[in-house]
């Protein structure tokens, strides 16, 4: 049953951290990146008890909570949404599914170094760190990538759990993903500064 | 009363409430006094002694424990907490005169004290979480938030964000190698990931791209202040793992790695600042050439490399510091810091081009001046291992001389007849003389800082013994 749902939540994560490279909506990008913080809530949970791994999605949720309020401050015009054409999306698909397939081959190898974490949470990490990587390597919009360094970092905590129980550390990685949503919050503000004077 | 509390959660709380101040002089003054407090206090009062004040019994305790885990700072390093607090002063006195003490005086004081929680924290790894915090604290430093921000700024963030769980999962495949030192195959991939995160921390060549983009777009006083404390706690830190992991520390492979990335950093931080066209860029490949040095350092014979490492703090702060404070001041008066532009600044800022060509000169080990004696004793240490290390070590500064001499050139070449209208103010003036008269002291009397720098080699159990 645990598999089971462990299972259930890297598809979602394939279909999340896929959709926040195509959708080009940051309402869509919100909502993408809050069922992603589900996904992994589910995943730490087969290591971490329940307390320590609500932590993760109440930081991870309230970091998408920030950087969908500031987004929504934020004038339609002045930071209008750069839609992609068939090509980008095709490009987009076939280096998502390439990530999706170097992921698939490389689990059982980095299952064995992680200390048999668990084939669901080996390739759900790795899958997030990949997806996010990506992310960051075709945008320079500021909201994209804080939304993709977020996933790397879900990534890798999804991970780390596995090998690392610290309350401490648990607390210390909450912080820093609430940080980096204000700094994205920040600088989204500061990069529609200009346009909106102008406006 | 314990250190911790003292260096690293007090100045978070002031540095708080500082924000709220938008004085620069008063901000800089009450910065500047309490960081040389800080420092003095490291300096001169022992930590778990017991010190008799009159009836009172004062004992500085050295730990406390936060969430199950410790932050501590033992006696040992004292002089490393006086070395950076007394280099923050140094900063914060500068920053009225750069006009940034509204941001520099206050995120300045929280992204020390978690750059010193990130030596403090025991299990000594975690420190990639401090390190992180201190990124981020960086970004509303470095940008307004009332101007959009650049892609240098955007790069740091991303690079210096994913060095963060490299070191982290390097940390407990240690673990796992100090468990099975037999495992080579673990030995590999710990080493792997330990070099991937350190060369995104130090922007080790080619990640080092950020740092002239953030030059060009932001204050260089800011930025030359994030140039100084992160690499220099991050080599620190770095040497804490050479220190903890006897494996590490007798792997000539991985001396070899350290000497040929110091080597590439020297080399091409010099070289490309022989040819850059950008006052700023200058700068940047220049501290890029700095922290090869510091890793060149790490390369040599420990028992030498380790008490050269921390002499090269002392000339990087005040060289950086000079630097950024002159390369500020000529951004006021000028357009942009292109060369064409920046020609005959000398009659205009004629102190902060002398302090600019001060400060790269000696960041090219020009005799007499601050980066001189440990680079010398770097060059003398490096040849006696490999004549060709010392022999690119030259390149990389002779480039650095080079920029020097062609800024002097483009500075000075004014129109004939052109008269010197100085436009620095006293302030700035004051603090460029008392930066430069610092460079040539240092240069002079190197031992003058040996009474921070003696016990410094303590803090490390094995290494330089």
């Amino acid at each position: 049953m645990e598999l089971t749902f462990a299972w259930t939540a890297v598809i979602l994560m394939v279909i999340t951290s896929a959709g926040l490279l195509f959708v080009r909506d940051w309402r869509w990008n919100i909502i993408l990146l809050a069922i992603q913080y589900l996904g992994m809530f589910v995943l730490t949970l087969q290591h971490w008890p329940i307390g320590m791994a609500s932590v993760k999605v109440v930081a991870g949720w309230m970091s998408a909570a920030i950087l969908g309020m500031t987004r929504s401050g934020l004038s339609e015009d002045a930071s209008a949404e750069e839609s992609l054409g068939p090509r980008g999306r095709l490009f987009h698909l076939f280096a998502a599914a390439t990530v999706v397939l170097i992921i698939a081959v490389v689990t059982p190898a980095v299952d064995t170094i992680m200390a048999d974490a668990g084939f669901p949470v080996t390739n759900g990490g790795l899958l997030l760190i990949g997806m996010g990587l990506l992310h960051l390597g075709i945008t320079a919009r500021i909201l994209q990538v804080a939304i993709g360094l977020m996933t790397v970092l879900s990534g890798f905590e999804i991970l780390y759990s596995a090998v690392e129980g610290s309350v401490l550390v648990a607390a210390l990685l909450a912080v820093i993903n609430l940080g980096l949503a204000l700094v994205g919050a920040y600088l989204l503000i500061a990069a529609n500064a200009q346009k909106t004077e102008s406006l | 009363m314990n250190a911790p509390t003292l260096w690293i959660i007090f100045p978070i709380g002031l540095g708080v409430l500082l924000l709220f101040i938008n004085n620069q002089r008063f901000l800089s003054l009450v910065g500047g006094s309490i960081a040389v407090i800080l420092a003095a206090i490291a300096q001169f009062v022992p930590i778990e002694v017991a010190l008799r004040v009159g009836s009172l019994s004062l004992r500085l305790d050295s730990g406390i424990t936060i969430l199950g885990r410790s932050l501590v700072i033992p006696p040992t390093e004292g002089s490393l907490l006086a070395l950076i607090y007394g280099a923050a002063a140094l900063w914060f006195f500068g920053a009225e005169a750069s006009r940034t003490a509204t941001r520099l005086v206050p995120l300045g004081f929280m992204i020390i004290a978690l750059m010193v929680a990130s030596i403090a924290v025991q299990p000594f790894l975690y420190a990639a979480l401090f390190i992180e915090m201190a990124i981020l604290l960086a970004i509303p430093m470095l940008t307004s938030i009332y101007r959009p921000p650049g892609r240098g700024v955007v790069r740091f963030l991303i690079y210096q964000t994913l060095a963060m769980p490299f070191i982290l999962l390097a940390g407990w495949l240690l673990a796992g190698v100090e468990a099975s030192p037999g495992d080579l195959a673990l030995t590999a991939q710990s080493a792997a990931m330990l070099g991937m995160g350190f060369a995104f921390l130090l922007a080790i060549f080619p990640l080092y791209s950020w740092i002239p983009l953030l030059i060009e777009e932001n204050s260089p006083y800011l930025v030359g202040f994030l140039l100084w404390i992160l690499p220099t706690i991050t080599i620190i830190f770095g040497a804490g793992f050479l220190d903890r992991y006897s494996w590490l520390r007798s792997s000539p492979q991985l001396i070899l790695a350290l000497r040929y990335v110091g080597l590439l950093m020297v080399v091409t931080g010099g070289a490309f600042a022989a040819f850059q066209r950008h006052l700023g860029r200058i700068m940047a490949y220049g501290s890029i050439a700095e922290t090869g040095f510091s890793l060149l350092a790490l390369s040599v014979d420990l028992r030498l490399g380790i008490p050269i490492l921390f002499l090269l703090i002392p000339a990087r702060a005040l060289g950086l510091a000079v630097w950024s404070l002159s390369l500020t001041i000529i951004k006021e008066n000028v357009e942009t810091m292109r060369f064409g532009e920046a020609r005959g600044i000398l009659r205009v800022t004629p102190l902060a081009g002398a302090g600019m060509i001060v400060a790269t000169l000696s960041a090219g080990a020009f005799p007499l001046l601050a980066g001189f004696p440990s680079r010398l004793a770097l060059w003398e240490g490096l040849s006696r291992e490999s004549v060709g290390a010392a022999l690119w070590m030259a390149v990389g500064i002779a480039g650095l001389l080079t920029s020097a001499f062609r800024s002097l050139a483009v500075i000075s070449m004014a129109d004939e007849y052109t008269a010197w209208t100085p436009r620095e103010s006293f302030t700035q003036m004051t603090m460029l003389g008392l930066g430069m008269i610092g460079l040539f002291l240092l240069g002079l009397f190197p031992q003058a800082v040996h009474f921070f720098l003696a016990n410094l080699p303590l803090m490390f159990e094995q290494l330089g013994r």
